[in-house]
């Protein structure tokens, strides 16, 4: 890798590189899918279901096939009787028992019964989108309705309304994992225990973008083109062709062009993507469908919902000694792409979090309810984990009547004790949680707090400080052990570095950017890797006939396990780069050395520029062509040996207002270690993004639905997502400890915010209300409920008291 | 159809065919092809469809293009030629900006911020993008790339 200052001249890993996409987006010029428009494209519309839980009984289209622009409608039966197939779940979990996870058909239109409300039961196609919608109104569906099972803590009691015959008591499996004897005998030990019950809120992931599709066939040559709103091509292409279509792949094109945001709830294959793509060929036609903001509200995959009860066992002097938690997860109506996993292999793995406790168990029930697909949500499993453990922790800092950042010191797991086993199944590599929690304290000025909470408390205001440690586990990994866990696929990732004859070098990665700023990051490793200027570098991704096959983004993947693929597919290049300048500098080999785009014979001033490498491999008049192929041009693939560990520190400070209940967060700090950082102006966007959505989730989001299964919260009235005014300028800073097992030595920082935030945001927020005694409020703390909470509580009127 | 309707797009004069429930943002985009300008809700909150009308921002799928008649409409497209306006600058130098969606109405907003109150504080900032949602960036950046911006037009740049 070249010095730092090389590295800032060509834009190479380190310098804050402004971003390559950048002008396109600024000036209007993305291209997102709405954006597309097919020669004699049609527009699709689907008719959803009103009802959470109904009978589907006769359906009626002669009205709306009459009506003006209508070109076909299609219900399930239509999509049976083609032979298309249902939505398949990518991970199989294997029960206590042995036996595999219930998983019920997810039929792409509905057939017999809907189960959510927005499960989809007729699409229309017609030639504008408002002539499809207008004519959707015209069709007469008959539904038998019937009672709804909508929270999972309720579904799983007797007499609960059924929504598969193969899930009695709803109930897609029951796992666990950990020591439960050992978790048994720590507690019987135990001086002091801390128990919490509380609930992980469901949210909705929104991306700015809503989703779109539009399916395109070609009858002249069977070809089939799907664009569509995905963070992997790939994956929807081998999905949707070997699963619901029937689709070889060398006749299905996906492409994922610029996508306006996905934090998760874009990975899946959803139903839109088969319709459009069979409908094109059963019309002839282009087939487009965009979701509204209200359809994206019942159709996108939701994030989180758990209902969890945690106990920790301590000693006397507050050492951690059993973890034992019981979760149950909702679903939702259909298993999800990914949905299996994330509570069992990205939730409970993660509960040992930051500490060396030696006994944990874990039991996890995953339910079915008549909601929308619950599925992996930015962090995805680990937001939920840290939330639990960290609540819990400040309880157990209570219990045992110590600070809350000595409690967690007390009990971190040393800097000399990698690489850490837990107990819970996973490996840590590296990490210093000693170091990033001095860090976050000292840039909060902690020290200075009990001064500033007396001012607030004169003021009239509760204010209070929260911390809140994570561990995470990102690039998910390796595929053999993944397979082990219940991934029907691997989760590789590959990349190809073409270097053009004149130098100049196009990088193909299997992983997809929308919005982390792939096109930059990954044309710095190029330019680090080869000496070529940033700008000499194109990053090509998300079309299935361009990139070699790859698994996409999600799981702050992309730069631990796609960048690891482009750091061995560099090697290559050099490699062969060594092998064409050894013969046109007549030395061996081995003496060919290179670096910051030059090589040279060692010792010596005979060199060859990397651009004039480049010409030779691609004009080879005086080339070894007999043992050596033309052409530079390398793709290499990359299995990752383990997950790496970001971790972190974050506090939050806030006041709430006991006038309004409304909570103001005053100043958030995040301290965290991604291990190598590449661009630090973007890794420092992802965080405040991601801290964003955590104190959005712990304040302001909340997916609610009736008692009947009608999301009450579905449109940008209802449910609140954080604008600008609702947040702070955030404190942000960086420790680093390489990974020990990648080539970069990165760890991931896309989610980190997300799983730090809400746990330090509601420690905050019960730190500010220990005026009232001890209470527990579950996430989001909205002024509505924390102003019913202090008026409850009269005792704590009093501006005297809540500085005590 | 309703009787044609006339404006001025990005300084070229216009003239719309549309059925009467048609939205201004929709016949932008489907009609004359600036897909800069976004959808992003259907309840008029998320302002990436915030494009200028006779000057002041306005959210494009709160207006029918009846609505649009003789009026001069300014859009992401628009706003420069070539170079990038200095808001735009300011975005991209302050990364106020991931996925690209929310930008355009951001930067259409904060233009128009500035034209009102050419030095505005981070209070006034945020409290102006009321209307705009962003969920990539936590608005940091937006912040900093608005005061920037707000510096670099300087109310000298017509925008």
């Amino acid at each position: 890798m070249p010095d730092d200052a090389v590295s800032a001249a060509i834009g190479g890993i380190g310098a804050a590189v402004r971003r390559k996409e950048d002008f396109r987006f600024l000036t209007g010029q993305g291209h997102y899918t709405d954006d597309i428009n097919r020669p004699g494209q049609t527009h699709a519309y689907l008719l959803r279901s009103p009802h959470a839980h109904a009978t589907l009984d006769a359906i009626d289209s002669t009205r709306a096939l009459a009506a003006p622009g209508v070109v076909a409608i299609f219900t399930g039966a239509d999509l049976a009787a083609s032979g298309v197939g249902g939505l398949p779940c990518g991970w199989l979990i294997t029960d206590k028992h042995g036996k595999p996870m219930v998983e019920p058909p997810h039929p792409v239109l509905a057939q017999g019964k809907v189960r959510h409300v927005g499960d989809p039961v007729v699409v229309v196609i017609a030639e504008t989108r408002d002539q499809a919608k207008d004519a959707a109104e015209l069709i007469e569906v008959s539904y038998g309705v019937l009672p709804a099972a909508v929270e999972a803590t309720d579904a799983i009691k007797p007499g609960a309304a059924q929504l598969f015959d193969e899930a009695p008591a709803n109930t897609c499996y029951e796992w666990e994992i950990g020591d439960k004897a050992a978790t048994d005998a720590a507690f019987a030990k135990a001086k002091l225990v801390a128990r919490l019950d509380l609930i992980n809120n469901r949210l909705v992931a929104n991306p700015m973008e809503p989703r779109a599709a539009i399916g395109e066939y070609e009858s002249g040559t069977g070809d089939y083109t799907l664009y569509t709103t995905s963070q992997n091509p790939h994956v929807i292409r081998l999905l949707m062709g070997a699963f619901v279509l029937h689709l070889p792949e060398h006749k299905l094109r996906v492409v994922a062009p610029d996508v306006g945001g996905g934090f998760g709830s874009k990975i899946y294959h959803y139903a839109e993507e088969a319709i459009v793509t069979w409908a094109s060929a059963k019309v002839k036609r282009p087939v487009k469908w965009t979701s509204d903001r209200s359809e994206a509200f019942i159709s996108d995959a939701q994030g989180r919902d758990h209902a969890s009860h945690a106990e920790l066992a301590m000693d006397e002097n507050g050492k951690f000694l059993g973890l034992r938690v019981e979760t149950v997860a909702n679903m939702g109506a259909y298993l999800s792409t990914f949905a299996p996993a994330i509570p069992t292999i990205l939730y409970a793995t993660l509960l040992a979090g930051t500490y060396t406790t030696p006994a944990i168990h874990v039991a996890v029930r995953a339910v079915f309810t008549n909601t929308v697909p619950v599925d992996a949500y930015r962090g995805a499993g680990r937001p939920e984990a840290t939330y639990l453990l960290e609540r819990l922790v400040d309880v157990a800092a209570r219990v045992a009547k110590l600070d809350p950042a000595e409690i967690r010191r007390r009990n971190f797991i040393p800097t000399d004790a990698y690489p850490y086993q837990t107990p819970v199944a996973l490996q840590y590599d590296s990490g210093d949680y000693f170091k990033t929690l001095d860090m976050a304290l000292k840039t909060a000025d902690r020290d200075g707090f009990e001064a500033r909470r007396a001012e607030a408390a004169a003021r009239g205001k509760l204010r209070g400080m929260g911390i809140a440690t994570y561990i995470e586990a990102c690039g998910i990994a390796p595929s053999a052990v993944a397979g082990a866990l219940g991934a029907r696929a691997g989760l590789y990732e590959t990349a190809e570095v073409r270097v053009h004859p004149t130098g100049s070098v196009t990088l193909f990665t299997g992983t997809h950017s929308h919005g982390q700023g792939h096109e930059t990051t990954f044309a710095q490793l190029v330019a680090s890797g080869l000496g070529v200027p940033v700008e000499l570098v194109e990053v090509v991704h998300g079309d299935t006939s361009k990139i070699p096959f790859g698994m996409g983004t999600y799981g702050s993947r992309s730069l631990a396990v796609g960048g690891s693929a482009v750091m061995k597919a560099i090697d290559k290049v050099v490699a062969k780069g060594r092998k064409i300048a050894a013969h046109l500098l007549e030395a061996a080999e081995a003496d060919v050395e290179f670096a910051d785009g030059t090589f040279r014979v060692s010792g010596t001033d005979r060199t060859k520029s990397f651009a004039e490498i480049a010409f030779t491999a691609y004009v080879p008049h005086n080339y070894p062509i007999e043992t050596l192929e033309p052409g530079l041009d390398e793709t290499a693939f990359y299995d990752p040996k383990n997950f790496t560990y970001p971790s972190g520190a974050h506090v939050a400070e806030i006041e709430i207002d006991r006038e309004t209940g409304v909570v103001e967060v005053v100043k958030f700090t995040a301290a965290d270690d991604f291990g190598r950082i590449i661009n630090p102006m973007i890794v420092e966007g992802q965080v405040h993004g991601g801290l964003a959505q955590g104190i959005g989730q712990a304040l302001y989001e909340a997916a609610i639905y009736d008692k009947d299964g009608q999301l009450l919260t579905g449109s940008f009235m209802d449910y609140c997502m954080p604008r600008a005014a609702n947040l702070p300028m955030f404190d942000v800073a960086t420790n680093v400890t390489l990974c020990t097992h990648n080539p970069l030595g990165v760890k991931g920082c896309g989610e980190a915010g997300a799983i730090g935030a809400p746990a330090a945001i509601m420690n905050a927020v019960h730190d500010a209300l220990s005026p009232l005694g001890d209470i527990h409020v579950d996430m989001p703390a909205t002024a509505h409920k924390l102003w019913h909470l202090i008026q409850s509580h009269p005792e704590s009127q009093s501006p005297a008291q809540a500085a005590e | 159809m309703s009787a044609p309707v006339s404006m001025t797009v990005n300084g070229r004069k216009v003239t719309a065919n549309v059925e009467p429930r048609t939205l201004l943002v929709q016949y932008l985009r489907d009609q004359l092809g600036l897909t800069g300008t976004h959808v992003g809700c259907d309840t008029s909150q998320c302002g990436a469809c915030l494009i200028h009308v006779d000057g002041k921002s306005v959210k494009s799928c709160t207006m029918l293009v009846a609505q649009a008649a003789g009026a001069e409409i300014l859009t992401i497209e628009g706003l420069s030629t070539g170079e990038l306006h200095p808001m735009q600058a300011a975005f991209k130098e302050h990364h106020g900006l991931q996925c690209g969606f929310c930008t355009p109405g951001m930067v259409m907003s904060a233009v128009d911020l500035v034209k009102q109150n050419p030095t505005p504080s981070e209070h006034d900032i945020r409290d102006w993008l009321e209307g705009n949602i962003c969920r990539c960036t936590g608005y940091h950046n937006i912040v900093k790339a608005v005061e920037a911006g707000a510096k670099a037009m300087g109310g000298s740049h017509a925008g």
